[in-house]
């Protein structure tokens, strides 16, 4: 490969720079003829070659490049050493490592600001270095490849043209609106400039990423390099030499003007869109086009779109320089909000969970044996092949098992129109599917997951039928949402191989898997489980077994206490509202119906034996009449609601009506709409804080993610237990106590969290 | 034959005393060694008797108002004019193309028969991307090492100036569903259906790899890359492959074409029309073909899309001996390669040639010639540079050196 150079730059002069050590050592420049290069720095090394200086982000003994403060003082020193140097000519701003470019901000960094002042300057600081990037008189050469992301999209959108490789790898976008944040480093001002106001605004409000050819579309991208196979190095290292190669070419290209910087003039629509947005007339398409939009989905319980969109305006009417001051200003005081705090304690707990805690498992699972091809078995199937798992997929009927598989096809379908996949990838993924109506080739399987109908009888048999089937080392796990695993097990010759693998539906979009281990469980077997779970890109958590594990178990007191609201009155549309308005994604109403009224019936009537009056609260007979009169939910058309199934409106069910009003309650003399919001949340809270308490759950993280990404908790609240850190304690004990009052010992708040209310300074997480 | 189109397997025939150079080959000399035996035990000898082939021409040329099978059928007939066997001697006929005519899809069979071979001789086509030329001569070797056939020909076909065009598959459906349609209303139906402009976009056939959609060029380029091969080198070596074949027309060493008289063009077909020696300075002017602005890969390093056919006659040893015919070369041993269709898409030669130098008990010093037919100048380099590769040895092919 070193012919490559020798043919292409006749003359290479390499300067290598310690960046670490910054001494005034100027005469030293190494001004040999050499292709070696020796990497000083510690986030960044810096070569010219052939004019073109070369900075390369390369943070030593880390697997991604982020932007903390080393990496940015490093690069002011190569800012400053380009500048001071009359032979380059040009520019390029690469990465060392294959599969990143830059993934963002380091994000404790943004954590470790005390207050809005200190995360200003940081924003400040940022703008600064790449307005001293932007400004620079030579031409400066973005090489993407891999993951650029927020702060690594500003260091690329600061240049003056970039390229990005062709591979699933690369991703641009901004993503700090997920962590309650902004693209603080001018992110706000040169994305809007650069691209049409119906792009750059999606794009910072959702944090929607581009791959190399749709930024090519909508002009992020300057130039598309092909990824480079396998030759005599390997296709990681020929691809970014490769990227490097054309990067100098094209910054020498810009430097002599044999290449022209494409002239980005927004067309059509657009041109005018953008010039009545920048405009004071504009407001329209700031109010109606995007505010209204980010209102209704967000019920303004989230600061950072706001924010974006009065940042992004103030720039776009004002001019740069107030648009800058208004963007540190607003990450400044983002990056101090709760609602941020939430967000980021959601991304670290996501981020710590794609490590298995149990270490690599002896063997790896390579056949999953799949029992029940319904809604749950055929969506455990897909994220499984999909992820190379051959998978044997039975089911007990053959139009049960079709079923089944159209489901998977389905599903692989809209990858392939959304062009995640081709459909010959897809015909590849489907070929690890097995359908089968009997047991014959389970003896391959490592792993056997049944989600068959919610019966301990029936659970039961099928233990002990397929333990006759399959190899000793084969891992059984049950998906069950409510029955104890231990019961379960009791059928099981080996209980020691038996878990619970608790998946939420639809199972290809639901992010949480909850694994239930038991006391007989063996390590290896979470092990295992656990792997499985990543495989198939859950976020995983582990409990205790126990009455309806953890999900369950704090979802159930908060339907009982909704099934008392309605019986006070509360209409189910209102109830939705008012639940929505504390900021779940989906009505708590809405929620039961999706769940199954039947469902819920049958985990209220479980947990409540469990449990005892603690978690009373609605009638129990409300949810029987309901399954009696056939109102089982969105699956039988009928619930809460009525379904029509060719329209979208959902009349509330007056049948249903009439049940609740058999069974009518009075509501308490000043029960206010937050009342009813905070009934539900407390008991949801406090169960949560119990199930840490009584060890179900192993710390408060897990229970946080849990609620999050599988009951819909509210993000922007970062689970109960970051809640309770955030607003505290004694304001939730305080609301239990009058509600105990009036409901009794349903809102007993539990030790742990009475601990918490007495003494501020206990938190459940430490940072 | 140099056909557009794809390589998932690549195939090389040791032939000790080889049939001269042909058009756009490599071939390197080592220096010659005692000979080995390579006959087999219990395997009867192959042997080639004779070769012809029509003049290969750049597609959309003077061929273009023709059909494939008028090619093959001219070589058919050719072979045995040439070799003066009686059409009888012939149990057997088997053709490789890649792009099927679908008149002809058995294009075998077809240009036999108008080549007035025997209509019970049985034909058969074969289809293996670029090797399928390569494919019919293996099959043929198999039908006579067998025991089933004692002469057989194998040839080669591909007519680039007419490729099957189609309409588009809703279109299709609608022609389809035409025919059942009886009532008027069900032809008017049919008839709105065919309204929208996407019904008549046809379909061209895809010159991209299924598996990959990646076209052969652009895999060549990123080849070209992944090795190390500069556009110098390329073009350096395409000039030379040029030379060599102009040099060897010049000579008169081409004694396999044969002219071809096509209907209401004046003068006979006789050489080649792709071969064009140039100079490097010319060759630098081209702006990539593939790859674009950065790629290596022009039309001056590159082959053309063809139009031609080529046939030749084998015969296990005893029946050419019988006949009288002196065998031209004896037919050892071959293998077929696979490997991944995306980024060693065009590394066949790399993997076969170490692998069929082993299965026969060869080194590289028992070959005097290798001819490797390639469709790309650097293809053949990033090759060459994998087979000089100690690492390249060691990660791909399991041996502890090149």
């Amino acid at each position: 490969m070193a012919g490559r150079f020798v043919g292409v730059f006749r003359q290479i002069s390499t300067v290598n720079r310690s960046l670490a050590r910054v001494s005034g050592d100027h005469g030293l420049k190494n001004f040999f003829s050499t292709t070696a290069r020796m990497d000083f720095g510690k986030y960044l090394t810096y070569t010219v070659k052939d004019g073109i200086a070369v900075a390369k982000f390369d943070e030593k003994d880390a697997k991604v490049n982020t932007l903390n403060r080393g990496t940015m003082a490093e690069f002011q020193e190569v800012y400053k050493e380009i500048t001071n140097n009359p032979n380059v000519k040009g520019m390029v701003v690469i990465s060392g490592k294959a599969d990143c470019f830059i993934a963002g901000a380091d994000i404790n960094m943004i954590s470790d600001c005390k207050n809005v002042q200190e995360a200003t300057a940081l924003s400040r600081n940022g703008q600064d270095m790449f307005n001293n990037l932007e400004n620079m008189k030579i031409p400066v050469v973005a090489a993407i490849n891999g993951s650029c992301l927020g702060g690594g999209l500003e260091t690329a959108l600061a240049c003056h043209y970039r390229i990005a490789v062709n591979s699933k790898k690369t991703s641009m976008g901004v993503p700090e609106v997920m962590l309650g944040l902004l693209p603080g480093a001018g992110g706000t001002q040169r994305l809007l400039k650069l691209l049409p106001f119906q792009t750059a605004m999606p794009m910072m409000l959702t944090g929607k990423a581009y791959n190399a050819k749709s930024g090519k579309k909508i002009g992020l991208v300057d130039h598309v390099v092909e990824p480079i196979g396998v030759g005599i190095k390997s296709a990681n290292e020929n691809t970014m030499e490769e990227l490097e190669r054309e990067a100098i070419l094209t910054a020498k290209g810009l430097a002599d003007g044999t290449i022209k910087k494409p002239v980005r003039s927004k067309k059509g629509l657009n041109k005018y869109i953008d010039m009545f947005a920048s405009s004071r007339l504009g407001n329209i398409f700031w109010e109606k086009g995007v505010k209204d939009a980010v209102m209704k989905q967000t019920k303004g319980k989230y600061p950072a779109p706001l924010r974006i969109i009065e940042v992004a305006k103030t720039g776009a009417q004002q001019g740069p320089r107030a648009g800058y001051e208004a963007e540190a200003k607003a990450f400044g005081e983002l990056a101090m909000t709760p609602e941020s705090k939430a967000l980021v304690g959601l991304f670290n707990g996501q981020t710590a969970l794609k490590k298995n805690k149990f270490g690599k498992p002896e063997r790896e699972v390579k056949t999953l044996g799949m029992l029940g091809a319904g809604l749950m078995g055929a969506g455990i199937a897909q994220v499984s092949i999909d992820k190379g798992i051959d998978v044997i997929l039975k089911d007990v009927t053959t139009q049960g098992l079709s079923r089944g598989e159209d489901q998977i096809i389905k599903g692989l379908d809209t990858k392939v129109q959304r062009k995640k996949i081709t459909s010959f990838e897809k015909d590849q993924v489907l070929t690890h599917l097995e359908p089968t109506i009997n047991y014959e080739h389970f003896s391959k399987c490592d792993i056997i997951v049944e989600a068959v109908f919610e019966d301990l009888k029936l659970k039961h048999k099928v233990v002990r039928e397929v333990e006759q089937k399959i190899p000793e080392h084969c891992i059984f796990a049950s998906n069950t949402s409510a029955l104890p695993i231990t019961s379960i097990a009791e059928a099981s010759i080996r209980p020691d191989k038996f878990i619970g693998m608790h998946y939420f539906s639809p199972v290809d979009k639901m992010q949480l898997l909850e694994i239930i281990t038991t006391d007989k469980t063996s390590q290896d077997t979470a092990a295992s489980a656990v792997s499985v779970g990543l495989k198939q890109g859950k976020v995983v958590i582990v409990v205790k077994d126990g009455p309806g594990f953890y999900t369950t178990r704090i979802l159930a007191p908060t339907l009982s206490e909704a099934v008392r609201a309605l019986q006070e009155g509360v209409s189910p549309s209102k109830l939705d509202s008012l639940t929505r308005g504390f900021g779940w994604p989906v009505g708590v109403a809405t929620l039961a119906d999706e769940v199954g009224i039947d469902v819920a019936a049958h985990v209220a009537e479980d947990l409540g034996k469990a449990f005892g009056e603690r978690f009373g609260g609605g009638n129990i007979n409300v949810l029987r009449d309901m399954v009696t009169a056939g109102f089982l939910g969105r699956k039988s058309g009928k619930g809460v609601y009525l379904y029509q199934s060719k329209s979208k409106k959902r009349p509330e069910n007056t049948e249903a009506k009439a049940i609740l009003d058999r069974y009518k309650l009075d509501p308490k003399p000043g029960n206010t709409d937050e009342d009813v919001q905070y009934r539900l949340a407390s008991r949801f809270i406090n169960e949560a804080v119990m199930c840490l308490q009584e060890g179900i759950l192993a710390n408060p993280m897990e229970g946080d993610i849990g609620a999050v990404f599988g009951l819909g908790f509210p993000p922007f609240l970062g689970g109960p237990f970051r809640y309770i850190d955030l607003h505290g304690a004694k304001q939730l004990v305080d609301r239990m106590k009058k509600y105990h009052d009036w409901y009794g010992v349903a809102f007993e708040p539990c030790q742990l969290l009475l601990d918490h209310a007495k003494d501020p300074s206990k938190k459940f997480h430490t940072r | 034959m140099a056909f557009l189109s794809n390589f998932p397997k690549a195939a090389l025939q040791i032939q000790l005393k080889s049939a001269g150079a042909r058009c756009f080959a490599s071939t390197t000399t080592q220096s010659s060694k005692s000979k080995k035996t390579l006959a087999k035990p219990n395997v009867r000898n192959v042997v080639l008797v004779e070769g012809v082939r029509t003049p290969f021409l750049m597609s959309g040329t003077d061929y273009k108002d023709l059909m494939p099978h008028n090619l093959a059928t001219k070589t058919l007939s050719g072979l045995l004019k040439r070799t003066g066997v009686d059409k009888d001697v012939i149990d057997y006929v088997v053709y490789g193309t890649v792009i099927q005519e679908v008149k002809t899809s058995n294009i075998a069979r077809e240009a036999m028969l108008s080549a007035g071979f025997k209509d019970t001789t049985p034909a058969h086509t074969v289809t293996q991307a670029c090797i399928s030329s390569n494919q019919a001569i293996t099959t043929a070797i198999g039908l006579i090492a067998a025991g089933q056939c004692e002469a057989v020909v194998a040839g080669g076909v591909e007519f680039m100036s007419d490729v099957p065009i189609r309409h588009s598959r809703k279109m299709r459906k609608i022609m389809l569903d035409s025919s059942k349609a009886k009532t008027t209303g069900k032809k008017l139906q049919l008839l709105w259906k065919a309204m929208s402009p996407a019904v008549w976009t046809p379909e061209l056939p895809a010159v991209a790899e299924f598996s990959t959609s990646e076209t052969m060029g652009h895999s060549a380029d990123r080849l070209c890359t992944a090795f190390g091969i500069t556009r110098l080198a390329q073009d350096e070596f395409a000039m030379r492959s040029h030379k060599f074949a102009a040099d060897a027309i010049q000579a008169g060493l081409l004694t396999d074409v044969l002219p071809y008289k096509v209907p209401k063009v004046a003068e006979y077909i006789t050489k080649d029309n792709g071969v064009r020696p140039s100079s490097l300075e010319q060759m630098s002017k081209l702006k990539p073909a593939f790859i674009k602005p950065f790629g290596t890969i022009t039309a001056a390093n590159a082959s053309f899309l063809t139009d031609g056919a080529s046939a030749c006659l084998l015969m296990s040893e005893e029946k050419a001996l019988s006949l009288g015919l002196k065998p031209k070369a004896y037919l050892r041993d071959f293998v077929y390669v696979s490997q991944d269709p995306k980024d060693q898409l065009l590394l066949g030669p790399a993997y076969a040639t170490p692998k069929v130098l082993d299965k026969a008990g060869l080194s590289l010093a028992d070959i005097d010639v290798f001819e490797y037919h390639e469709a790309f100048a650097g293809q053949i380099l990033a090759n060459l540079t994998a087979l000089e590769s100690d690492e390249f040895a060691k990660k791909f092919l399991g041996k502890s050196a090149k």
